[in-house]
């Protein structure tokens, strides 16, 4: 009985498990293929690698992302663990409100309320009005990783800690950070690949002023489908990887469940 | 120490307020106030403050007497006058409400074979679907335009399979098919994780009383795992149908003429018609529409929690 349950269950997460992997397979393996289509298997080459690295919009594009995302990350992490700590610790009205509700609406919601913002100001549009729109929506998400860490935690060791003459401070410092601490990596990691990966905002808070990855790739795939875009993408996704694993490598138990 | 109390959750509290404040409600209370104006001469909003000529100093220029110059409601009956906009509220509903249904029954049981197996291997398997969510959302959708494209291998094997069977062959891309995979496989990582962080915390202790007790291995997934769970499956459906219902990425690449939602409209009226006050009227009910789907969920949600206590 319990092994045939299992078959099954292994059987659907196999199949999960190739749903997710296949196509970004597809990607990768196009991308050394010596051909303008992605149909058939011609032989192996570099040059759309080659292509890339003399594409100048495409480098300036990277850069621009990456700028934005270690800015973003580190904002959104700092006020999201506020954010987090606040909604944990107090019965407060305004303020999860305006946590969650970013999180809650579709992305294109906040993307325009934005654009109207910024161009009522006179704001030039580029990488500013990009980071403090990316800012805005990764609160949420760090907010949340934090307080469900905080709510799984004991409320009997911080007790036990204030019981043992521990000041609020010292039991915050000693029991509770370590504690949370892997929801505060979690969540810087997730708010970086979040601002990398974001088109929707990034699309109508950028402008003319600033080219981002996703709006460089969008713009691409919207007029043809070509193996350069394969190459971009295999080396994106090869980034995040690597920063996923150093990340696993500086704080094993962010990735650890408990 | 009451005022040491009241700092500290100022504090604490305090940074992360006044940042959404000031890029996320103000921003929005602005849309919505645009939803009542008029648009502009060359796009945007008509300007409710501008030079004066004769002073050469910037002036109000709405007042008591000319509001209606400025302000009006053509904007909300022009929605309600045209059934194609309500239309697409429905489709777009449809699009997102099967995209969530098709990524819980996905994510279910993987979820909980993640959150079953032996310790050391869960990092491991929850790593293994995150780490196609941590690749760009734009390659993702892309890999599929690969993949249903006229050319992709798969496309043309479904196709010849069909004329095998003396079928006449299919378009997979810009299709209602088309977008409802590509959704379902952008968001799927949102649905597995809120699952499994629940299911993780379920206490084995309880199946193996069940057992004991001679329940069967549905009674003990229908009465104890599933709603035990509940919260999570609800976390996970908001995750996935809200996002799913404003996408206009999506729509936009893979779905043709046929396959647009909301947001192709709302990013049409911002960016090609520029049209914004009607854009801030699509806005306003899309978010009406989410606000009111995440209600229901949550009551939802709340009742049959309660009801399985």
């Amino acid at each position: 009985m319990h092994s045939k349950q299992s078959k099954w269950l292994w059987a659907a997460a196999i199949f999960v498990y190739g749903f997710l992997y296949v196509p970004l397979i597809i990607v990768v393996a196009y991308s050394f293929n010596d051909s303008k289509l992605n149909a058939e298997w011609v032989g192996f080459t570099f040059k759309w690698y080659g292509l890339l690295i003399h594409n100048e919009q495409m480098l300036v594009a990277a850069r621009n992302s990456l700028i934005i995302a270690v800015v973003t990350s580190f904002c959104a992490t700092v006020l999201g663990t506020l954010a987090g700590l606040a909604m944990h610790k107090y019965k407060l009205r305004v303020l999860p409100i305006l946590v969650l509700t970013p999180i809650a609406i579709p992305e294109i919601l906040m993307g325009v309320a934005l654009l109207i913002f910024f161009v009522m100001l006179n704001m030039t549009l580029g990488m500013v009005s990009v980071t403090l729109a990316h800012i805005a929506f990764c609160i949420g998400f760090v907010a949340i990783v934090v307080r469900s860490r905080l709510q799984g935690m004991d409320e009997a060791l911080v007790e036990a800690a204030r019981d043992l003459g521990a000041t609020p401070i010292q039991a915050f410092r000693l029991v509770t950070m370590p504690l949370i601490m892997p929801g505060i990596i979690a969540g810087a990691l997730m708010a970086f690949t979040l601002s990398i990966d974001d088109f929707v905002i990034t699309f109508f808070t950028a402008g003319a002023g600033a080219s981002t990855l996703p709006l460089q790739i969008y713009s691409m795939i919207r007029i043809a489908v070509t193996p350069e875009v394969n190459a971009i993408s295999t080396l994106l996704m090869l980034l995040t990887l690597t920063l996923i694993l150093i990340a696993s490598k500086v704080a094993p138990s962010a990735l650890r469940a408990k | 120490m009451a005022k040491n109390k009241s700092l500290g959750r100022w504090l604490i509290s305090g940074p992360p307020l006044l940042y959404l404040l000031i890029f996320f409600a103000i921003p929005t209370l602005i849309m919505a106030f645009a939803a009542f104006r008029f648009p502009g001469d060359y796009g945007g909003l008509l300007p409710l403050i501008d030079i004066n000529p004769d002073t050469g100093k910037n002036e109000l220029l709405i007042h008591a007497g000319n509001w209606q110059e400025y302000l009006t409601f053509e904007n909300f009956s022009r929605f309600f006058e045209d059934s194609i906009y309500v239309e697409l509220f429905i489709k777009s509903f449809w699009y997102a409400g099967i995209t969530t249904l098709v990524c819980l029954l996905m994510a279910y049981p993987l979820a909980w074979l993640i959150a079953r197996s032996p310790k050391k291997y869960r990092d491991l398997l929850i790593l293994l679907v995150i780490l196609p969510f941590w690749s760009n959302f734009l390659i993702r959708v892309y890999a599929w335009m690969i993949i249903l494209g006229p050319q992709g291998y798969f496309a043309m094997t479904i196709n010849q399979g069909l004329a095998l069977l003396g079928i006449a062959p299919i378009q997979l891309m810009y299709s209602h098919f088309a977008v409802i995979v590509v959704l379902v496989y952008v968001h799927l990582p949102f649905m597995v994780l809120p699952l499994y962080a629940n299911l993780e915390k379920h206490d084995v202790a309880l199946l193996d009383a069940a057992q004991d007790l001679g329940a069967s291995g549905w009674q003990r997934f229908w009465k104890i795992t599933w709603p035990l769970s509940l919260p999570g499956v609800w976390a996970g459906s908001a995750l996935v149908f809200i996002p799913a219902l404003g996408m206009f990425a999506v729509p936009d690449l893979l779905g043709g003429t046929d396959g647009m939602m909301i947001g192709n409209l709302i990013k049409q009226q911002f960016l090609d018609s520029r049209d914004w006050p009607f854009g801030s009227v699509l806005s306003i009910m899309l978010t009406l529409a989410v606000l009111m789907m995440a209600g229901l969920g949550m009551l939802i949600g709340r009742g049959k929690q309660r009801n399985a206590l």
